[in-house]
């Protein structure tokens, strides 16, 4: 499904992805793990078109980054960190002007719209300016915004970042249900969230891919239990 | 095309929605109201060039008060990221925002019709400049607005990016009228040239002449073409 080969990006003279290559399959939720300044974001940015690579390729389905950028936005939706929404738009508003621009039918924008309300839990925010939400509710309208137009593949970068417990539950919940149709990436700093919800991990330290693996395997692999300290062995934390 | 239609109306509606569009145009009316009305009734003519000679230096200043937030914003917030990857090409980006301020520009024009009519009442009022004044302030709104842009599309503080505009157009329309006295008169004809004020009095003297037309033109392309790289710059 995506492809990630040989990617470098550089930011003047700091690397901040380092030669980075891993598959994607059909169907899977994946999570991109490790810790702040690994190059998380920066490998999301230059998969969602946001950013250009310094060298290396990505190819979504039969697409490449270089030659097919808008079929790839196409087929991509991305909830950027924080999930940075226009502020002074109505929920409904900003949903209809996201369908709008990832060129929704008009006969099916309704439809649409309800039905991600339905599953975001929205409805009940739905004409409350995107100022008055709590961060949870926000989250969710930056969830249906990545949603829109059902894409087929979703980025989350963190997610669940700053949400309580509930929110944070109620969140996984969205992810798990989405993630039977969808393919999904996502990254967090909760261990045990990724360990209920991937199939499989990416951990990146300092730019470059220490593991690359379901979290089983990496248990047998490197003979520990607790995941967590897997995460630090692998990542500057031993 | 079907996503600068988006953009546009987005934006165009964002200004209605925030005060900014009521606040730009209540003191854009009365600040051109009062300086015009001033020394209207002293000069004894039934005419609007006195009006018109007065917009380039307002616009200098308000225009980009009203595209300072059209990139600023969204860089600073953090929409930029969501708006760049949607299935939207730049141009479509670009040319929506833009719009949008033109329009803007043109709702804030409209109010002056007014005086025009209410001038024409008191004595014979020739329409041809008018038309020409109202049709070189469009050309000379949409040339700083897109200057504007650029300027907008340059930093994350509004601030920032409206000095950056007010001092690129203002550049244009004052700066330029004023070096003429301090240049050899070789130069002259380059500089006049390049003032954005010396071709609005041209198309505001009701007179069309394709030169300054193409110069409106050619400094909003310029200014478009400019954020568009600027843009690509980012990535």
């Amino acid at each position: 499904m995506i492809k990630i080969e040989n990617l470098n990006k550089y930011y003047g003279e700091l690397c901040a992805v380092n030669n980075v290559s891993f598959e994607i399959h059909k169907g899977e939720i994946l999570g991109l793990l490790g810790p702040n300044g690994a190059g998380k974001t920066t490998i999301y940015r230059v998969l969602t078109g946001y950013l250009s690579p310094t060298s290396g390729t990505i190819k979504v389905m039969d697409y490449n980054i270089y030659d097919h950028q808008i079929e790839i936005k196409k087929c991509i939706g991305y909830l950027p960190e924080e999930a940075p929404l226009y502020r002074d738009m109505l929920v409904f508003d900003y949903l209809n002007y996201i369908a709008d621009i990832r060129g929704v039918e008009k006969n099916r924008k309704l439809s649409h719209l309800h039905e991600l309300a339905d599953l975001c839990n929205l409805n009940e925010v739905m004409h409350k300016t995107i100022d008055e939400l709590s961060k949870g509710y926000r989250q969710r309208v930056g969830i249906a915004q990545a949603l829109m137009g059902n894409p087929e593949i979703l980025v989350l970068d963190e997610p669940t970042s700053g949400l309580d417990p509930n929110q944070i539950a109620e969140t996984r919940e969205i992810i798990k249900k989405i993630g039977k149709e969808k393919t999904i990436v996502f990254s967090t700093h909760i261990l045990s969230e990724a360990e209920v919800t991937c199939d499989r991990v990416v951990i990146i330290d300092e730019g470059k891919i220490v593991a690359d693996d379901t979290i089983d395997n990496l248990r047998n692999l490197l003979h520990e239990k607790s995941f967590e300290n897997i995460f630090r062995k692998l990542t500057r934390g031993n | 095309m079907r996503n600068m239609k988006h953009i546009f109306k987005k934006e165009f509606k964002t200004y209605f929605v925030s005060p900014i569009a009521y606040i730009v145009i209540s003191v854009f009316l009365v600040v051109i109201g009062w300086l015009f009305f001033s020394t209207f009734f002293l000069n004894r003519q039934a005419s609007l060039t006195q009006f018109f000679s007065l917009l380039p230096v307002t616009f200098a200043f308000i225009i980009p008060a009203v595209t300072m937030r059209l990139f600023s914003e969204e860089i600073n917030v953090g929409s930029y990221e969501i708006l760049l990857t949607m299935p939207v090409f730049f141009k479509d980006i670009i040319i929506g925002k833009f719009l949008a301020a033109v329009a803007f520009v043109g709702i804030m024009l409209a109010p002056t019709i007014i005086y025009a009519f209410s001038i024409s009442f008191l004595g014979d009022l020739d329409w041809g400049p008018v038309i020409g004044g109202y049709l070189g302030a469009l050309l000379l709104g949409a040339t700083f607005s897109a200057i504007g842009l650029l300027a907008s599309s340059l930093t994350r503080n509004q601030v920032i990016a409206f000095i950056i505009g007010m001092v690129i157009c203002f550049s244009l329309t004052v700066l330029v009228d004023f070096m003429l006295f301090f240049l050899p008169n070789s130069f002259v004809g380059i500089f006049q040239y390049l003032s954005a004020s010396f071709h609005f009095k041209n198309i505001a003297k009701g007179m069309l002449d394709s030169r300054d037309i193409l110069y409106f033109l050619s400094v909003s392309f310029i200014a478009l073409y400019g954020t568009n790289l600027i843009m690509q710059e980012k990535k």
